[in-house]
């Protein structure tokens, strides 16, 4: 697209992004309301055994006898100046919970996305390039079967087979406890901890890409341009780069974005599974420990995280491809 | 009704999908004749391994025999999948028909809003809603309702925004036919084919969804359901690997058995698409 024109569909962009976390911070405050019970109660994240006193504080800190657009307004100023409320369970601010869970969330969701983003395009290019061969059908065979498995059960397989029978890689945690490392060694532990949650997650998205680069690829290679470049006598490993799997790339970015959503929502199975440090791993102690505020502030964030992310895909589309059309 | 079985049974895996449907179908309406009593009793020494003291699948933790409890989450695994669906169905139908039959400012605002659920992370979602209104199977099938309709009403949209403005359709407005009735009784019937295919893989992946929500201790807490059991088996998988291997091994077979028949189905219903289905994403 035209560069003069970017600010404004940036700025299309934004707003509908600001709309979508509007709208999950309102979904937020009625599900206080909606819930069984006494709001008071749920924020406290107690359930009748809370202290009256205490419940009273909190009735009156957010306006809980007041009517609801008052208490709404009072809500959203608090989440808007980043107050996600306070974990009384386990006397932090929920805010600084999140905060600090999120790097190891980052960590890994970007590493199973990276995994499978590459392993899958290289597949389905491989199968587009060999149709109807038995790594065609291969692909077929694993994307049928990782549709079908579940995320968290893959992950317990993979413990039993490389954790419990082979020994070869650590179940649990980010880093070894109780050894003092240093410099790359630390590197080199957190990556060994990694593998096996970024596995289990990327697995399901390598089957996902896979079919659809092949999807694509057989696509692309089908138009004009393809055609012509063939006609001037362009090297095959050449057209195959820089023509078919350049375009071919442009719908799995778009597909990436719309799955983000998808890809956190997992990443609190993985976390659960390999205890691993991150915002899904709050999520499940929040679980237990039926803290709700907590709860609805992984919700918030995972939902900025999928709404950055799907930004990111937005500019990197229009930028890569000058035929988008610029409507915000 | 012949064409249709041609069609179907021509697509292998389809027929072995159904098959292992069938199977999974039997399990679950046998389940009470096969174990009796409940699967949350003692009927055996704690970790015995698959095959020892009359256990065919081992027992857990408590002595309980896992192949009962697999047995008895049949159940609930395909009770729940259903009516998830059918709940789905029935907002992702209805949103999706006002979208596509009103059209202008009916749909861009049902489209919004539908862009909106998908945008979400879902499950963060479901798990939100399951925790709020306490886990039970009525929260349970509202949770997986709520997230999984936007494809339905994606669908319905399409289908009805072609088919409103068919000859057929017309000829229903011409005679004064209400709103509703073209709706139901003329256009609903011919956008099914698409719906019918669709409901067979939210049913797969309510059943997953479930697992997911009873492994992070969601569940009903009186039912037994696979999740459950593989959640149960989690933090002793290194002494009982039974435990949480085979529930696993019983939600694939059923969800893939489901995913197969639902290609089948889009085989059978839709012929001129079953040549040339390249490579579906």
């Amino acid at each position: 697209m035209e560069l003069s024109k970017l600010p404004g569909y940036l700025l299309g962009r934004l707003v509908k992004a600001a709309i979508v976390i509007l709208a999950i911070v309102v979904c937020n405050f009625f599900l206080i309301h909606a819930a069984p019970g006494d709001p008071a109660s749920i924020i406290a994240g107690q359930s009748g055994a809370a202290d009256a006193r205490f419940l009273e504080q909190l009735r009156a800190q957010f306006g809980l006898d007041q009517p609801l657009y008052v208490q709404l307004w009072i809500y959203l100023k608090g989440v808007l100046t980043l107050d996600l409320g306070f974990s009384h369970r386990q006397q932090v601010a929920v805010a600084s919970l999140l905060w600090d869970r999120l790097p190891a969330t980052l960590l890994l969701t970007g590493a199973a996305f990276v995994f499978a983003l590459s392993v899958g395009v290289a597949m389905g290019a491989l199968a587009a390039l060999r149709v109807g061969t038995w790594g065609d059908s291969i692909i077929t065979v694993l994307a049928l079967t990782f549709y079908a498995t579940p995320l968290f059960w893959v992950g317990l397989m993979l413990v039993l087979l490389f954790s419990v029978t082979l020994e070869w890689l650590p179940s649990f945690g980010m880093a070894s406890v109780g050894v003092d490392l240093h410099g790359i060694d630390v590197v080199l532990d957190v990556a060994k901890h990694l593998l096996l949650p970024a596995l289990t997650l990327g697995l399901f998205y390598v089957a996902v890409y896979a079919r659809l680069s092949r999807a694509t690829m057989l696509e692309v290679a089908d138009q004009d341009f393809v055609k012509t470049a063939r006609a001037k006598g362009v090297p095959e490993g050449r057209i195959l780069r820089r023509h078919i799997l350049r375009n071919a790339l442009l719908p799995i970015i778009t597909f990436a974005g719309i799955q983000a959503g998808q890809l956190i929502g997992g990443s609190i199975l993985v976390e659960t599974v390999f205890a691993w440090p991150g915002i899904g791993r709050l999520a499940f102690e929040a679980l237990l420990a039926r803290d709700y505020q907590v709860l609805m502030g992984v919700f918030f964030c995972t939902s900025v995280m999928v709404v950055l992310f799907n930004l990111i895909t937005d500019l990197l589309y229009a930028v890569v491809d000058p035929r988008v059309e610029v409507s915000a | 009704m012949k064409d249709f079985w041609r069609n179907f049974s021509r697509n292998r895996g389809a027929v072995v999908g159904l098959v292992v449907l069938l199977a999974v179908l039997i399990l679950a309406v046998l389940a009470p004749v096969l174990y009796p009593g409940s699967p949350w009793d003692m009927a055996g020494m704690p970790f015995a391994p698959p095959g020892e003291d009359g256990m065919l699948l081992g027992t857990d933790s408590l002595g309980r025999d896992v192949a009962a409890g697999i047995a008895h989450g049949a159940r609930v695994s395909l009770l729940v999948g259903a009516v998830s669906t059918v709940a789905a169905l029935a907002i992702g139908v209805s949103l999706g028909a006002i979208a596509g039959y009103l059209g202008g400012i009916a749909d861009d605002l049902v489209m919004r809003f539908t862009e909106f659920f998908q945008t979400i992370p879902s499950f963060v979602l479901a798990i939100l809603l399951v925790a709020i209104f306490t886990p039970s199977i009525a929260s349970i099938v509202f949770a997986i309702a709520v997230v999984s309709w936007p494809p339905v009403a994606r669908v319905v949209r399409a289908e009805f925004l072609s088919l409103r403005s068919r000859e057929f359709v017309q000829a229903s407005e011409v005679l004064g036919k209400s709103r509703l009735s073209i709706v139901i009784g003329d256009i609903l019937p011919n956008a099914l084919s698409p719906i019918v295919v669709l409901s067979s893989l939210m049913v797969a992946s309510a059943i997953l969804l479930e697992s997911a929500l009873s492994f992070l201790g969601l569940g009903d807490p009186n039912m037994m359901s696979w999740g459950f059991l593989i959640g149960s088996g989690r933090s002793v998988i290194r002494m009982a690997w039974w435990m949480s291997v085979f529930p696993g091994v019983a939600i694939f077979l059923t969800v893939l058995s489901l995913n197969l028949v639902g290609e089948g189905l889009s085989d059978a219903l839709n012929p001129r698409l079953a040549r040339n289905r390249g490579g579906k994403p």
